[in-house]
């Protein structure tokens, strides 16, 4: 009785009715859509994007060469050279992140003590060279420096849920 | 004006016909061809809208002329021959998979009297050259001299064999109701009103026919013969630029005509839907019969594109169980009953 | 000048062409593809004689149908050609003489003084309202209804024989019927048993590791 029951639905096309309604009902339904270069989704204080080195206001550098986001970089994609500066304090000689090797995971930037290291909203940049995947400690510190306002902000967005 | 006139009495009679039979072939393939190059974008459109996104949209405007920049990126593309392939059939295969497609609309008939060839033995001649689309895919699948491609032609030649039975068998039900071959007789046959239609008395020959359609074009969820995720893209995996387009071209027209020849065959091809509405009938008398076939074959082939976006792809074991124990017994139990409705007159289809 | 020469000519060239080539080439595909071609072109010379149906039905069935088989199997076949090319010279006096005889009893049958216009007169050409269709169904199902039923049930056996021949039931082999599969329900495999709580005491052994 079950089976033919089962027959008798198969035959009918009952369940691929089914299917054909629901497709049918999401033709209509409200595209979600986004036109990328006119228009953006909103995105989140914690997006993870091109990555900057922070200052302190007082223009000093926040990067104590602890090496801390090296150690915990799961694609070693950061390589840091470090060396004390004329006035003693330990700095960084050299600090590039390869962003072929990055995968914007954010560890880095949790690990970071002084929070130095971090991941800005900035995701539409390309490279036309060679070698132009490397972001050295200059391009690094002037990330920083360009979008601080931003940084901060969305720090103390996040401050509360830390 | 008058000198063209006077060209054309100074050809002889022979050769005045032929060209108005080339004349009339354009009217029709030229049509085809533009109808399969925005049904590729009605097809990426509607599946489009169906996942809630709105396909293609940056070409022209609203995507218009989408078709056109894609063919004219598989026009520049390069022709590549793999090694140890054969040349000549490799490059004979995507036209004999288009051929079939394009003279089988020979026969269709458009509105009353309009049609290319008005012959008597019409059906037969579409259900031959359907038959002969599937030498394409085949030769294609071995010419390629791929593993890939060769399953996918062997996929597919034996799936065609299987729904071809299926159709033909629903074809002797139309011919059975109609009493006649030629599809303007069976048409004509269904004159009366919208219950008129051979949809009603062949139902499930009606729903036959147009899965078995679905299966002989390799659409899906008949489409293993491509297979993306199995086989690669299955016969034509080493096609590219033209040879890879007219692939497509042909999919796209045997889409259409199955279109055409289901709307012909079960929902009265060129009559009017108000038909025997007192009120209504007048009020649309004015339309063409043309445009009604029209929007016919529009309501299939948005079924063709919608069958895409739901179902997944069948099973190679099912394909073959459908075919030959499902569609071929209901198709033979129904051919009897219409055989005993035809003896007893049955009304308002075969008094 | 009338087309329809013309275009007999063509087509019984090709038709000679392939069906030569059917069995002259070497590689077991092209011959299956040639013969296909020969099918055509014999439909396309019925199709001169007003013969539509049979035309139709010949591509039909046995370009479209039969051939297709045909190909499917000779494409799967890896053949061999050396072991059956051998020993074609030592045969050849016999097939000549062979062919030769074939080809004078040939032309003693169906030469010019059996056939051609004198003995047998040119069909008078029908009308455009003529259906051979038509015909050949009145024809086929008064006329010959017997012969014609006959065949279908010879036709009729054979496909039950073949697959009588053919399918082998193998009890020893396992194998699953996903339609079974799908049609199992929970109450078919699962049984729910109530039970009593056993008391605490019973279970110290389990405890024990």
């Amino acid at each position: 009785m079950k089976s033919l029951q089962q027959i008798l639905k198969s035959f009918v096309l009952l369940e691929l009715l089914k299917g054909l309604r629901l497709t049918g009902k999401y033709f209509f339904a409200k595209k979600i859509t986004v036109q990328y270069p006119e228009e953006k989704t909103p995105q989140s204080p914690r997006f993870r994007g091109r990555h900057a080195l922070r200052r302190y206001p007082n223009g000093e550098e926040r990067c104590i060469a602890c090496k801390l986001c090296e150690a915990v970089c799961p694609a070693l994609a950061i390589t840091i050279e470090a060396e004390p500066r004329e006035d003693g304090s330990r700095r960084t000689t050299r600090y590039d992140i390869d962003l072929f090797k990055c995968i914007y995971c954010g560890f880095c930037e949790e690990a970071c003590p002084v929070d130095a290291i971090v991941e800005t909203r900035e995701y539409e940049y390309h490279f036309e060279n060679r070698g132009e995947n490397i972001m050295t400690k200059e391009m690094l510190l002037a990330m920083g420096d360009k979008y601080e306002q931003q940084i901060a902000a969305d720090r103390a967005a996040d401050a509360p849920y830390r | 004006m008058e000198t063209l006139l006077a060209v054309w009495e100074a050809i002889p009679e022979t050769w005045q016909n032929l060209l108005w039979i080339i004349v009339k072939i354009l009217a029709i393939a030229v049509p085809i061809m533009l109808a399969v190059a925005y049904l590729t974008l009605a097809e990426r459109k509607v599946i489009g809208y169906i996942q809630v996104r709105i396909g293609p949209n940056r070409v022209g405007p609203r995507g218009l002329l989408q078709p056109i920049a894609d063919g004219l990126k598989l026009a520049l593309k390069e022709i590549i021959i793999p090694t140890r392939a054969n040349r000549f059939l490799f490059l004979m295969a995507p036209l004999l998979a288009l051929a079939p497609a394009l003279a089988a609309w020979a026969v269709v008939p458009f509105d009353d009297g309009m049609v290319l060839a008005d012959i008597s033995a019409g059906l037969l001649y579409v259900l031959a050259l359907t038959s002969l689309s599937v030498y394409g895919i085949i030769i294609a699948g071995w010419a390629s001299n791929s593993k890939y491609a060769f399953l996918g032609a062997m996929r597919s030649a034996a799936q065609m064999v299987a729904y071809e039975i299926a159709m033909g068998f629903a074809l002797v039900g139309v011919l059975m109701a109609a009493g006649s071959l030629n599809l303007g007789e069976i048409v004509r046959a269904q004159e009366g009103s919208l219950l008129h239609w051979f949809w009603l008395p062949l139902l499930p020959l009606f729903f036959v026919y147009f899965i078995s359609g679905v299966a002989e074009t390799n659409r899906a969820p008949f489409d293993v013969a491509e297979g993306e995720s199995e086989i690669v893209a299955g016969f034509h995996v080493e096609y590219s630029g033209m040879s890879f387009a007219l692939f497509f071209l042909a999919e796209y027209a045997n889409m259409i005509l199955i279109s055409a020849l289901t709307a012909v065959m079960f929902l009265g091809g060129w009559l009017s839907p108000f038909q025997g509405i007192p009120g209504l009938e007048d009020l649309f008398a004015w339309v063409p019969g043309i445009v009604w076939l029209l929007l016919k074959m529009s309501v299939f082939l948005f079924l063709f594109l919608w069958f895409r976006a739901t179902f997944p792809r069948y099973r190679y074991d099912q394909i073959m169980r459908l075919g030959w124990k499902v569609f071929i017994p209901i198709t033979i139990v129904w051919l009897l009953v219409i055989g005993v409705a035809i003896m007893a007159h049955l009304g308002p289809w075969f008094d | 000048m009338s087309i329809e020469p013309v275009l007999f000519y063509i087509f019984s060239a090709v038709l000679v062409f392939a069906a030569v080539m059917v069995i002259a080439v070497r590689n077991p595909v092209f011959a299956a593809l040639f013969l296909v071609l020969a099918f055509f072109n014999s439909a396309a010379l019925w199709l001169l004689l007003e013969a539509e149906f049979l035309a139709l039905v010949l591509v039909l069935v046995y370009v479209g149908a039969v051939m297709v088989l045909f190909l499917f199997v000779v494409m799967m076949l890896d053949i061999n050609l050396t072991p059956l090319r051998e020993g074609f010279i030592k045969y050849m006096p016999v097939g000549l003489v062979v062919a030769v005889i074939m080809l004078l009893e040939i032309a003693v049958v169906v030469g010019p003084e059996n056939f051609g216009l004198d003995q047998v007169a040119p069909p008078p050409r029908h009308g455009a309202d003529y259906n051979n269709t038509a015909e050949l169904g009145s024809v086929l199902y008064t006329v010959y209804a017997y012969p014609f039923e006959i065949a279908a049930v010879i036709l009729l056996v054979a496909i039950v024989a073949a697959i009588s021949l053919t399918l082998r039931r193998r009890p020893q082999t396992k194998y699953q019927n996903p339609a079974e599969q799908v049609l199992v329900r929970r109450e078919d495999r699962v049984r729910l048993v109530k039970m009593e709580a056993e008391k605490a005491g019973s279970a110290e052994g389990a405890e024990g590791d």
